[in-house]
């Protein structure tokens, strides 16, 4: 024992601990809004002590390539990430989601052709991070295409789609399984670049016919896709802090998920594999919308609408992802405040997938200040809408559609929505008429107590504050 | 440690014999795999619908710890044959991916966090 603490090794470990603490701490301060930007530097810190530690383990090769191999990954992630705007966010997730998957599936390939001897339980390892990385890697890298709009957001439809994935997704398991079962062959490495193969397209087929609308719950199973395959490596590698980190992210990654699918009333299976059964129902909304086309909307001018809501008691405003495109977040926020100083109360009713992401318009509407008790969640808010005086919705569209609620037909039937068609008055600001990001026809926008007021949300809500402070 | 899981492991199966270091390792990694399982579970358990958007981004950036595997196994490629080469390449592409993932990861976190600050001091007439 004497040796215990004279081994470099045990001393690297000890660092590993460290950062496995750094870890936990940051993911549980990361939970209260007062406490998370410290956790997340905690956790950042634990990242560094483990990548520092790696750098010293005995035996390592290569140091000035690692070194300049980090360096590269930093300056190409940090220059977007500190530029992107806001609304941005959600996909910058998903790509540096993805290149954690490509890594794993990289280690994986690697390792197998490298390490000599390998046991029948590491290739087990090797090959499932090998799949789970891929299939990460892809299915992130068509989520930022659908959330950049490179892709078109809707469902994206071909035939015999279900039976080709099922196909494709045996013909993986079945090649891992021969993989598994041959060992370390001549033949082990072709096999498993066709394996890698596989799964990258296997990635791409299961995210693309999923709807823009579910792409927070994608990547939530994605993310935690990721974290498992980590932990796969550093069973590999025997690794501990990898083990650690790769399963805490697993772990909270699938509750989170759960925590997403049930804001939205479904389970992940509906949401990962509902679409690929939905043809049929998806081109009777198409119908539908084409039939909503000849409904009558009603037109209102931002004078106009700013009476009612400047002698209204109680207004809530429903902000959307139209806002965060419009970055309107400050606009809003004047717009209540003008609102506030005619002692109107004001809220923001937040449903929980509004935007991108959960919690995207929270991180939206604290960039313009506005502060956090104002906010209200779905369930807080809901059941208030009926002795709300004008709901103002601002670039939401699918979380306030009462077919969610009355049309079993509807492709987001079930999906919990906020009531905004119970306010005794509804203005929606909106961009144009088309539909939204899901591709499905509102009936409130045709509501008789709805009036539309369409245009640029920003230009909108700015007119309103004049109107309301003149009025 | 090592010795008190082994310990614990011949007391409970009652085998005389002391398990391998290698198996020891794997049990131990087993145990530490599962053990995460239930913190990650908990540590979520109870965190407002708000930080869901920012706890994401947090934990796409903690496992970026894959470019620590990346990094050794960089470093453990010796040879200089076109075989290790083909291999230096692509570990070279992990280790510039894992690291994007760690930096991108905790540098949007930190932007979102950013955001979110409390209500000003001076509060707003009808604000609540």
């Amino acid at each position: 024992m004497e040796s215990f603490f004279e081994s470099r090794v045990v001393w690297i470990n000890l660092a590993y601990l460290v950062s496995a603490v750094c870890f936990i701490i940051g993911l549980k301060l990361l939970g209260s809004p007062a406490t998370a930007r410290k956790g997340n530097q905690i956790a950042a810190a634990g990242m560094a002590v483990a990548v520092i530690a790696t750098l010293f383990m005995p035996g390592m090769a290569n140091i000035v390539l690692i070194l300049v191999g980090l360096a590269i990954g930093a300056v190409l992630a940090s220059i977007p990430s500190r530029r992107v705007k806001m609304t941005a966010m959600p996909q910058m997730v998903a790509i540096f989601n993805g290149m954690g998957g490509a890594t794993a599936a990289l280690i994986s390939l690697v390792e197998f052709e490298h390490k000599v001897g390998i046991a029948r339980g590491e290739i087990i390892s090797i090959v499932l991070g090998l799949i789970i990385g891929s299939i990460s890697f892809s299915g992130s890298m068509v989520a930022f295409g659908k959330l950049q709009e490179l892709i078109s957001g809707r469902p994206i439809y071909y035939p015999s789609q279900r039976q080709i994935n099922v196909v494709i997704g045996i013909a993986v398991l079945v090649l891992a399984l021969v993989i598994i079962l041959l060992g370390q062959t001549a033949l082990t490495l072709p096999l498993l670049v066709i394996l890698f193969l596989g799964a990258l397209v296997l990635g791409v087929l299961t995210v693309l016919p999923i709807g823009g609308a579910d792409m927070p719950v994608v990547i939530a199973v994605l993310n935690s896709m990721t974290g498992v395959a980590a932990a796969l490596t550093g069973f590999v590698l025997n690794n501990q802090a990898l083990i650690i980190a790769g399963i805490l992210v697993g772990a909270s990654g699938a509750f989170l998920t759960l925590l997403m699918a049930r804001a939205m009333n479904r389970s992940v299976s509906n949401v990962l594999f509902g679409a690929w059964g939905a043809h049929a129902a998806g081109g009777g909304a198409g119908g539908a919308a084409d039939a909503a086309e000849a409904l009558p909307m009603r037109e209102v001018t931002a004078e106009d609408a700013a009476v009612p809501l400047a002698y209204a008691e109680k207004v809530v405003i429903v902000p959307g992802y139209g806002l965060a495109v419009a970055q309107a977040q400050h606009a809003v926020r004047e717009l209540a405040e003008s609102l506030q100083d005619r002692g109107v109360d004001v809220r923001y009713a937040i449903h929980p997938v509004a935007g991108r992401m959960p919690g995207h318009m929270n991180v939206l509407l604290a960039e313009a200040n506005v502060p956090y008790d104002e906010l209200y969640e779905m369930e807080q808010i809901n059941d208030d809408f009926a002795n709300t005086d004008v709901a103002i919705v601002v670039g939401a569209n699918d979380v306030t559609n009462p077919a969610a609620r009355d049309d079993p037909n509807s492709p987001i039937y079930g999906m919990p929505i906020l009531n905004v068609d119970q306010a005794k008055q509804i203005y929606v600001l909106k961009r144009g008429r088309g539909a939204g990001f899901a591709g499905i026809e509102n009936m409130l926008f045709h509501n008789p107590k709805t009036a539309m007021l369409f245009g640029d949300a920003k230009d909108s809500l700015s007119k309103l504050t004049t109107a309301v402070r003149e009025a | 440690m090592l010795a008190l899981v082994t310990g614990f492991l011949q007391a409970t199966s009652g085998v005389e014999s002391a398990l391998s270091d290698n198996a020891t390792v794997i049990l131990l990694s087993i145990y530490v795999l599962l053990l995460a399982v239930f913190l990650g579970f908990e540590l979520i358990g109870k965190v407002p619908a708000t930080l869901h958007t920012p706890l994401m981004s947090g934990t796409n950036a903690i496992h970026g710890i894959v470019v620590l595997g990346a990094m050794l196994i960089l470093g453990s490629i010796h040879g200089n044959s076109t075989g290790d080469t083909i291999l230096k390449v692509i570990a070279f592409i992990a280790v510039v991916l894992g690291s994007a993932n760690v930096f991108g990861g905790f540098v949007v976190t930190d932007r979102m966090l950013e955001m979110f600050k409390r209500k000003p001091a001076a509060g707003k007439a009808g604000g609540k």
